[in-house]
This record gives structure tokens, C-alpha cells and sequence, in this order.
């Protein structure tokens, strides 16, 4: 990565962690009195804690120029959140691309001055590759939503078709696995 | 030659606002999005149970086939309401819209959707009181805050009256004690009366009306699963436990939710009474009429919950016991501590009880002569009666989820933790806005924990989640304990999706356990015919 372009980056790593956020928060128009954006407590404001703590730590590993794998875990962290909020996949996934528009808004200026548009353009492919992990995290958690239900039913049959002699001999794990081929 | 597209600048990219226009919440019509509400209510329950407007319908349609002069019935629903319950009229009048409780609610806090706010909650109905009722919202209107009462209004009501799980954890808040939940049983008793309840609900209680359990159970069903379990814990302990059934004569009568009869981890709870009472050798009887604990009713109606109710005392008359004790569940207890005696009581035919163990006297259940199993349990262990192990939980980090009636309810909140400490030796509790009586609800209660709205569910649990995962991750907490049946169907499911690798286990299953019970083999297993810790791979 563009060493140049990481310094700049790093310069203005807060404002942009807190547009990204700010942005994050945009997308729940209702949300008037400012709960999630302002309640600090990680526990009196989950969905808050979650984001701020998911932004700053992708921010931080994409600053360091790093393979944004080690981001993932956040990633992770803030789709599972959305992915169960009523939002369209494209609403609920918007926020990675937001983040392009705010870095080339918040260092174009510097961009232009060091003539580093390789540096830019290189950041916004990591940012699209991103994007796809985000796509396959969201879809994971939607079909979990799904599969929750089937596992949720059978746990409330199992001990019935044990009863039933339908499965006593086979122990419980096994079964599982059968089920899930 | 292709036309050519006017692409917007960058600089213009750049300017896009991101937020939506946010509308007032009374121009906001809600939205009936799958996996976010419940199916509707079935003709055929609805005809069981002699309730108003039985039909097929689907919230997802726009015509819910309400009754002509549907208005009528619900205004006058509430104006009798208003006379009949002095709580609910207070509610209308005195809310100051300090906002003390705004942010309270998991399903709140999960959402940012302010009508999810408990006082934007209750607001849902003062509007239409104030339209009616009040003097400044027949003359001011919307000035006064006050609404027409429409089929839009209705919808929202549905929606938002069931997406309330009437935790109260809102009112632990409110400076004037104001309880959302009273004001949404009330809501629900409203749409009751033009036929919208949801099927999670009424199919539940039109079994309980005619079976006695939510679950349809009849008793022949229930000896058996009750049997099948003795076989186990004989495979797992070596000891045939011999519980009865509708025994007359016996001192004392169990009454516990359906859910453990059935289902993971309900039956190891189950296994692990059946295993204490043997062990006290205690006079008891199971009741396969008086087989349910819970009471859906109590979602549905007072009546209903009145009606669904009375078969515990019927049946300790009939038997002629002294007193009951009742299994672990939520809401079952709200009703049992705060309405039986009411509706039912003064139960003299009863006695007060006394733990034949120890000796001591339930002078809190003076009244409803019913105590509850951890009081029962703790009781038993600070006398030390019990031998216990608490080695065989040594695989286990366990934490406590206090379920919102039994904590906030009726202030049952040391007794499951000193059983737990008695028999585990890792325990961690969550942070401390978020047990006791500021627990979060585990986002399900109330009988909203169908298998259709998953959704809504994960929103409504992640608070809960949420401090489990601080847990998880700070002490490596691998077992949320609770007592209660909805936590022990819902929680395995939430745990799943926000903090995998966490189990669910009632504090009745963590107790057999490391019960040392007399004369029994050595365990290899515990009740999940899982390895003890140490004890794998010696068979
Ligand atoms: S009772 Fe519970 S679910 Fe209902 S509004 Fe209050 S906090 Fe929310
Ligand atoms: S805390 Fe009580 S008085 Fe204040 S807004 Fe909520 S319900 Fe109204």
C-alpha cells in the first residue's frame, strides 16, 4: 500500500471513523432523540457499542495497510446486528461503501496535493473486497434466521421420536449430523 | 450512437446524504415484514375458546376481516376498562413524558423504532383515549395529541402491543411507577375483543382450556414422557425414581409449565425434579388435569387467565393436599404470586406451607399456599440437607439470566443464585444493569416466542445477548442457567445466533447434577448423557 497514502489516512483516521459512524446512524431516520448514537453504555446501548467498536477496529486495520482479514471479526459483528433489523440487503450492507465516499471526501484534498491516486485506488479495492466478505456474512445470517427455526423444532421432537423408538439407538450428535447432509 | 448519460461529479457523489426523512410517528403506517410478527390467530381456536370473530386471516393481508362496528366494541372496551381497572386510567392521565423509560426496552434498544419506546408505546393508546375520553383531545385533536381510532391505528396496536413482551423492565424507571405492561395487557385484551389475538397464543390456550396444558398433552402422554425420563435417570444413576400420578392423599401437589415435558433442555429440568423429590422421598403427586403451570391466558385476557387458572386449586381440592409447589417458569409465577389469590382465593382449604425437610415455614406463600421450587430448593440447602458434588458442573461456566416476572415480578432473586452456587463452582454474573431487577428480557416472553417471527426474537434477546457475550468473552462462560420454560425454548436458539458455544440449562438440571443421590452408581454421564468431566471415555 501507498506509504504516503496511509500517513494521510492515519492523519484523519478519527473524523473519519466518526463520519462512517455517523453515517451508520443515518440509516435509522426514526431514531430522534440520538440514543444510539449518544448512550456511551456498552450494555444500555448494544447496537451502539457494536458499531463504534466495529468501525474503529476496521478503520484501524485498514490504517495499518494490513490484510483485511483481521477486520473480518468486526465486520462480522456489525452484519449480524443489521442482518436482523428490517433493512433491504442493499440498506443493511450500504454502510461499506459508504466508507469510500467519506475517505475520498475527507483526504481528497491531500490526495490531489501528493498526487496519489494509485494510494486511493488501491484502498478502494480493498474497500470492494470488503464488500464481497460483507455480502457472504450477511447471507450466513440470514440463512441462520432460518435454520434457527428448523433446529428450534427439532429439539421440541426429539425426545418424542426417542419415545417412539424411531431413534433410540442412535445418539443424539449423530443424528445431527445426519440431518445436516 | 448511444445517448450520452449525464454522470454526477464526484464532488456531487461526494454530497450524498445519507440520512432519510424521519416522518412523525402518527404518519408512520406500520409495515407486516415476514419473520417480524406473528401469524394471526386461528378460526378454530378462537371457536374453542368462545372468543369474538373467529375466521382465517394473515396479518400480511390487507383486509384483517374485522367486524362491522368494530370501533364501537373497542371504544367500548376501553371505557369500561377505564371504570373497571383504576391502574390503567391512572396510566392514561399521568405520564409527564420524562423519558426516564424511553430507553429501557430491549426491543428499543435493539431498533432505534421510537414506537418501540414505552412511552411511545403507551402513547399508542393514550392518543386515542385523549380523542374520547378527554375534553382537550375532543376539542383539540392533534394539538392535544389525540387521534381518530382507525384500521391503521388498529394494525399498529397489533404490531406494537405484540412486540412488547410485558417485562416491566420499563416501569423499574418510571419516576410514577407507570407499567407498560399493564397497558398492554390491556391493548391485547382490546384486540381480543374483535378477534386478533396471534396463534402462538391462542392455540396454546385453546389446548390448556381443553387438555390442561398448552402443549395438548393428554394424560396418558404425560405419564409417558414423565416415564421415559424415569428410564433415563435409572440408565444415568442407577435409581428408579417412582413419581405418581393424580394420587389422592399425597401432602403435596407439583404443578410446572408443559414445556418441560417436552423438548431439550425442558425434560432435564423435568428429570432433575423427579430426581429431588425421589431423593427427599417427598409425598407428592404429579396432576395430568392440573398439568400446566404457565398460563397463555394471561396474554390473551384477565378472564381467560382467570379461567385457565382455576384448575390448580380444583385439583389440590380434589386430591386433597396440603400445598403445591410449582416448577420453574416465568410468567407462570407473575400470575400464581400476583392474580390466583384474587381470582381464586383465599385457598383455606390448604395449608400453609411447611418444608417437611426442614421444617420451615413459607410464611410468604401464607395466602396462595404455592411456593416455588428454588425457594423450596435454597431452603433445603442452607439447612445442608442435600449431598452434593459440585465437581461434576466443573466443565461448566455458568451465568444467571433472571427471568423478568419471577425477578421483577415477585423478587425471586437470591434464591436461584445460592442453589447455583451451591452446586457449581464457576459462576459469573452479567453486569449490573442488566440482572436482577433491571434483568433484560430474554426478548420472547409473553408468548411471543413463535418460531415465525425469528427475527423479531433475535432483535428482542440481543440486550440479553449482549451481557452474555461480556461474559462469555471475560470468564469464558459456557452455560446461561434460568428458570424459566420460555428461556429454556427460546434461549437456545438466541444463544445460537449471538454467542455460539453458550448452552442452556435450568437450575433444577445444574442441581441433579451434582446431587449425590443415596445408593446410586457411579455417574459417567450428567442428564444430557454427556462425560462428566473426568469420568470420559471410562466406560
Ligand atoms: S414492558 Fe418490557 S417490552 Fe414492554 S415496553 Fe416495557 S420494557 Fe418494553
Ligand atoms: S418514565 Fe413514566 S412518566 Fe416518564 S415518560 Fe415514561 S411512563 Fe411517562
Amino acid at each position: 500500500m501507498d506509504m504516503k497514502f496511509l500517513e494521510i489516512f492515519n492523519g484523519k483516521k478519527i473524523a473519519i471513523s466518526s463520519r462512517w459512524l455517523d453515517a451508520m446512524i443515518a440509516s435509522y431516520p426514526n431514531d430522534n432523540s440520538g440514543f444510539l448514537m449518544n448512550q456511551k453504555d456498552r450494555f444500555a446501548n448494544p447496537v451502539g457499542y457494536t458499531f463504534t467498536t466495529g468501525i474503529e477496529g476496521i478503520i484501524e486495520v485498514l490504517v495499518k495497510g494490513e490484510d483485511f482479514s483481521e477486520s473480518v471479526s468486526f465486520l462480522e459483528d456489525i452484519i449480524k446486528v443489521r442482518a436482523i433489523q428490517d433493512f433491504t440487503p442493499a440498506k443493511a450492507m450500504a454502510f461499506v461503501f459508504q466508507l469510500k465516499t467519506i475517505v475520498r471526501e475527507e483526504l481528497g484534498k491531500e490526495i490531489r496535493q501528493n498526487q496519489i491516486y494509485d494510494g486511493l485506488l488501491d484502498f478502494e479495492s480493498k474497500i470492494d473486497d470488503l464488500a464481497l466478505t460483507a455480502f457472504d456474512i450477511y447471507v450466513k445470517y440470514r440463512e441462520q434466521i432460518y435454520e434457527l427455526r428448523t433446529d428450534e423444532l427439532k429439539r421440541m421432537t426429539f425426545s418424542l421420536l426417542k419415545k417412539a423408538n424411531l431413534m433410540s439407538e442412535i445418539p443424539d450428535q449423530e443424528v445431527e449430523h445426519k440431518d445436516q447432509k | 450512437m448511444a445517448p450520452k448519460v449525464k454522470l454526477p461529479k464526484p464532488e456531487e457523489l461526494a454530497k450524498i446524504e445519507f440520512k432519510t426523512p424521519a416522518t412523525d410517528w402518527m404518519d408512520t403506517p406500520v409495515e407486516f415484514k415476514p419473520g417480524t410478527f406473528c401469524w394471526g390467530s386461528k378460526e378454530k381456536d378462537l371457536l374453542t375458546l368462545g372468543l369474538p370473530n373467529p375466521r382465517q386471516w394473515s396479518p400480511a393481508d390487507e383486509d384483517w376481516k374485522v367486524p362491522e362496528g368494530w370501533e364501537t366494541t373497542i371504544l367500548e372496551g376501553m371505557a369500561e376498562r377505564l371504570s373497571k381497572y383504576r391502574s390503567f386510567k391512572i396510566f392514561m392521565d399521568i405520564c409527564v413524558r420524562c423519558g426516564a423509560c424511553a430507553d429501557k426496552c430491549h426491543f428499543y434498544i435493539a431498533t432505534g423504532d421510537p414506537k418501540n419506546m414505552p412511552v411511545l408505546r403507551a402513547e399508542l393508546i393514550r392518543s386515542v383515549y385523549k380523542k374520547y375520553f378527554t375534553k382537550s383531545g375532543k376539542f383539540l385533536g392533534r394539538l392535544a395529541g389525540a387521534r381518530e381510532l382507525d384500521m391503521d391505528v388498529l394494525k399498529e396496536w397489533w404490531s406494537y402491543f405484540f412486540q412488547c413482551t410485558e417485562c416491566r423492565r420499563c416501569s423499574v424507571f418510571c419516576p410514577y411507577g407507570i407499567d407498560q405492561a399493564e397497558v398492554t395487557i390491556i391493548g391485547r385484551e382490546l384486540l381480543n375483543l374483535v378477534g386478533l389475538n396471534i396463534d402462538w397464543i391462542s392455540g396454546p390456550v385453546a389446548n390448556c382450556y381443553m387438555k390442561g396444558n398448552h402443549l395438548g398433552l393428554e394424560p396418558h402422554a404425560i405419564a409417558g414422557n414423565i416415564e421415559s425420563m424415569v428410564d433415563d435417570i435409572e440408565d444415568i444413576t442407577g435409581i428408579r425414581v417412582n413419581p405418581t400420578f393424580n394420587r389422592k392423599g399425597a401432602e403435596i401437589l407439583f404443578v410446572t409449565p408443559s414445556g418441560d415435558l417436552l423438548g431439550e433442555p425442558g425434560i432435564q429440568t423435568c428429570m432433575g425434579y423427579l430426581m429431588l423429590f425421589h431423593e427427599l422421598g417427598l409425598d407428592y403427586t404429579w396432576s395430568t388435569y392440573a398439568s400446566e403451570g404457565g398460563n397463555f391466558g394471561f396474554f390473551t385476557s384477565n378472564d381467560m387467565a382467570k379461567r385457565l387458572n382455576y384448575k390448580i386449586y380444583a385439583e389440590a381440592k380434589r386430591l386433597g393436599v396440603k400445598y403445591i409447589i410449582g416448577g420453574e417458569c416465568g410468567h407462570m409465577w407473575r400470575v400464581l404470586n400476583q392474580y390466583m389469590d384474587t381470582w381464586h382465593g383465599p385457598a383455606d382449604f390448604l395449608e400453609v406451607p411447611v418444608s417437611p425437610i426442614t421444617g420451615t415455614v413459607f410464611e410468604n406463600a401464607k395466602s396462595t399456599k404455592m411456593i416455588h421450587i428454588s425457594e423450596f430448593t435454597a431452603d433445603l440447602i442452607k439447612h445442608n440437607k442435600l449431598n452434593l458434588d459440585p465437581t461434576r458442573n466443573d466443565h461448566l461456566k455458568v451465568t444467571f439470566h433472571d427471568s423478568c416476572n419471577p425477578s421483577r415480578g415477585m423478587g425471586l432473586l437470591d434464591e436461584p443464585r445460592e442453589i447455583i452456587k451451591a452446586v457449581c463452582n464457576n459462576f459469573y454474573e452479567m453486569p449490573e444493569n442488566t440482572i436482577r431487577e433491571k434483568t433484560f428480557c430474554c426478548g420472547a416472553g409473553s408468548g411471543l416466542n413463535a418460531s415465525e417471527n425469528m427475527e423479531q426474537r433475535m432483535r428482542g434477546g440481543f440486550p440479553r445477548a449482549n451481557a452474555v457475550k461480556y461474559v462469555q468473552e471475560k470468564h469464558g462462560v459456557n452455560m446461561l442457567a434460568n428458570i424459566c420454560a420460555v428461556d429454556r425454548a427460546h434461549f437456545p436458539a438466541l444463544m445460537d445466533y449471538w454467542n455460539p458455544g453458550v448452552g442452556v440449562t435450568g437450575v433444577t438440571e445444574l442441581l441433579a447434577n451434582a446431587l449425590v443421590m443415596k445408593g446410586e452408581k457411579e455417574r459417567t454421564t450428567n442428564l444430557r448423557f454427556e462425560d462428566l468431566p473426568g469420568k470420559g471415555g471410562n466406560e
